[in-house]
């Protein structure tokens, strides 16, 4: 069997498309790379998803940090400190408990001149389970970042906006977002990179890889299972989240050139992600 | 545990809750919170060694050294680290009776990789297969410290080449002005005064063992969460205890336990950063001498 034959039955395996079976005997280099890059679109998956979605909550998790008011602060100090301060691999399995535990019909929701029914049976799926809790996770962490970015924002920035007649939102829209951003972004780089890491915990946490549709490090997993030969699929995977990881980097480097593009050429600092403030 | 346990069926209430909460394997559950605690204290100077050794590596004069020392740092950081606890025990044991097999068996002409088996002699084998069952447990968890030890070895060693570079360069000029050799400066000047620059990192770094030791799980060793999924699943009349799926309910004392016990270390090292600062020439440093 060529090569490229075998990307064409399992290059979407981990997406129920192609072949069934997984390889079970005579495994060859090609069908390893070919599952465990079939698997990385989870990943991925899991990443952007988490990612994007979590830049809000993160962002208004920040904010509420810093309001004045104990009922925006107080919620999210023990949000930020719950998701932080907790695995993620007790969350995964915490949450997981919880959905199951939803009944199964679906819940009846009464809305008053009508009955809803909220459908729950998918939320123990990982596709949907698994990233509810990354994104919650993600915000806490990337909230932290942003909240002491929004702390270290020069007084003399805001001052000056003040200055200038900038009041209300326009001044945090203009002023204090972006320079919030520009300074929490090295360090939320790292946080994207840690999370597309986090991801393949799912997996091995409750939820269930239905039909054997896992992601990468299922994949690596189940042939060193198979072959009990661990130094070659593990290896694949790290050359594919080396890739993964750089790919972050040029994409957030990218994002930090365009929040900095306003300072002097000499002055603009390189993205370099430093695991200071890891998770 | 308590003399009214003898009969549980007929127990209702407090009674019941304080038998169940005793049970014989409810000890076991508690012992496994002893057991992560321990876990973690062997595996944070074994890791901070590691790391030291990184990072004396990484700023080698001898390219070899230097390339090992970065390249492992950025390995290890580059790649998820449950592929690394995956990974290391069975490539560990792999590679430790593939050494033994050379040793002990040189004679044997056989492959070891036939297929998908891997096959050594009977007394490269680790551990031996005359060994008690306890040898064999340790065996386990000794491969995921080491597992452990390798990964944070890896930060621990970038988190403290960082520090090392942290020391201001007039300190180490000044080292050099004496007439100290750069085994003696580094040694002398750059050691003692590195840890300061490394403890926000290495206190970080501590967080992040204390969110990884779940992952022991996954190593086949009975830990909390291997107990948490064994007590709380349905117990049927058969048992003594019969229960619903209280799973939900011990994962939660599982957070709380974890939650617990990164609080307790973040006060304490608060309390250790301030002691270091003392005499630094550093803001903190300062403040300290005030107070």
């Amino acid at each position: 069997m060529s090569c490229l034959q075998t990307i064409a039955d399992y290059g979407l395996r981990s997406i129920g498309i192609g072949e069934r079976l997984l390889p079970k005997a005579d495994i060859t280099l090609c069908q390893q790379f070919t599952l465990i890059g079939s698997g990385l679109i989870w990943n991925v998956y899991f990443a952007l998803c988490a990612l994007i979605l979590g830049f809000g909550l993160s962002i208004s998790l920040a904010l509420a940090r810093n309001s004045a008011s104990p009922w925006l602060r107080k919620p999210a100090d023990w949000f930020i400190f719950v998701f932080r301060g907790s695995p993620l691999f007790i969350q995964f399995f915490l949450f997981y408990e919880a959905f199951t535990l939803l009944p199964k019909n679906g819940l009846e929701l009464n809305l008053g001149f009508t009955t809803l029914t909220a459908e729950t049976r998918w939320l123990t799926r990982a596709g949907a389970g698994a990233l509810i809790v990354l994104f919650l996770n993600t915000s806490a962490y990337a909230g932290e970042i942003f909240h002491g970015a929004l702390r270290s924002v020069p007084k003399g920035d805001l001052e000056a906006a003040d200055a200038y007649g900038f009041s209300g939102f326009k001044k945090f829209r203009r002023i204090t977002f972006p320079t919030m951003l520009r300074l929490g972004w090295p360090a939320y780089t790292n946080e994207a990179i840690f999370l597309t890491h986090a991801t393949t915990l799912v997996y091995f946490s409750s939820f269930p890889a239905w039909q054997q549709k896992g992601d990468a490090l299922y994949y690596a997993n189940y042939f060193a299972d198979k072959t009990f030969n661990p130094f070659i699929s593990y290896p694949i995977l790290a050359f594919y989240f080396i890739l993964l990881s750089l790919a972050i980097i040029f994409l957030y480097g990218r994002v930090y050139r365009h929040l900095n593009r306003h300072l002097p050429q000499a002055r603009k600092p390189r993205l370099r992600p430093r695991p200071q403030l890891m998770r | 545990m308590f003399d009214f346990c003898a009969d549980p069926k007929s127990l209702e209430g407090f009674q019941w809750l304080a038998c169940y909460l005793t049970t014989g394997k409810h000890m076991l559950f508690y012992q496994s919170f002893v057991f992560v605690i321990v876990l973690m204290l062997i595996t944070a100077p074994i890791a901070l060694a590691v790391g030291f050794a990184g990072a004396l590596a990484s700023r080698s004069h001898i390219p070899p050294v230097r390339w090992l020392g970065v390249g492992y740092t950025s390995i290890v950081r580059g790649v998820p680290d449950i592929a690394f606890f995956l990974f290391m025990p069975l490539a560990l044991d792999q590679g430790l009776e593939w050494v033994r097999h050379k040793v002990k068996c040189p004679d044997w002409t056989d492959a070891i990789r036939q297929g998908n088996d891997f096959v050594v002699c009977a007394e490269a084998k680790l551990p031996l297969s005359s060994s008690p069952q306890w040898v064999h447990e340790y065996y386990s968890i000794a491969l995921g410290i080491a597992a452990f030890a390798f990964v944070f070895g890896a930060f621990a060693a970038f988190v403290m080449a960082g520090a090392m570079n942290a020391v201001p360069r007039a300190q180490m000029e000044t080292a050099e002005a004496y007439g100290m050799t750069r085994r003696q400066a580094t040694w002398r000047i750059l050691v003692p005064q590195m840890w300061t620059y490394a403890l926000p990192g290495l206190s970080n770094l501590w967080m992040i063992l204390i969110k990884a030791t779940p992952l022991l799980f996954l190593l086949g060793i009975e830990d909390v969460v291997f107990w948490a999924r064994e007590l709380g699943g349905r117990k049927t009349q058969a048992f003594d205890y019969p229960h619903p799926d209280w799973r939900l309910w011990y994962f939660l004392a599982l957070l709380v336990f974890y939650l617990l016990l990164t609080k307790l270390s973040e006060i304490g090292f608060a309390r250790l950063s301030r002691r270091l600062a003392r005499g630094q020439a550093t803001l903190a440093g300062m403040e300290g001498a005030k107070a």
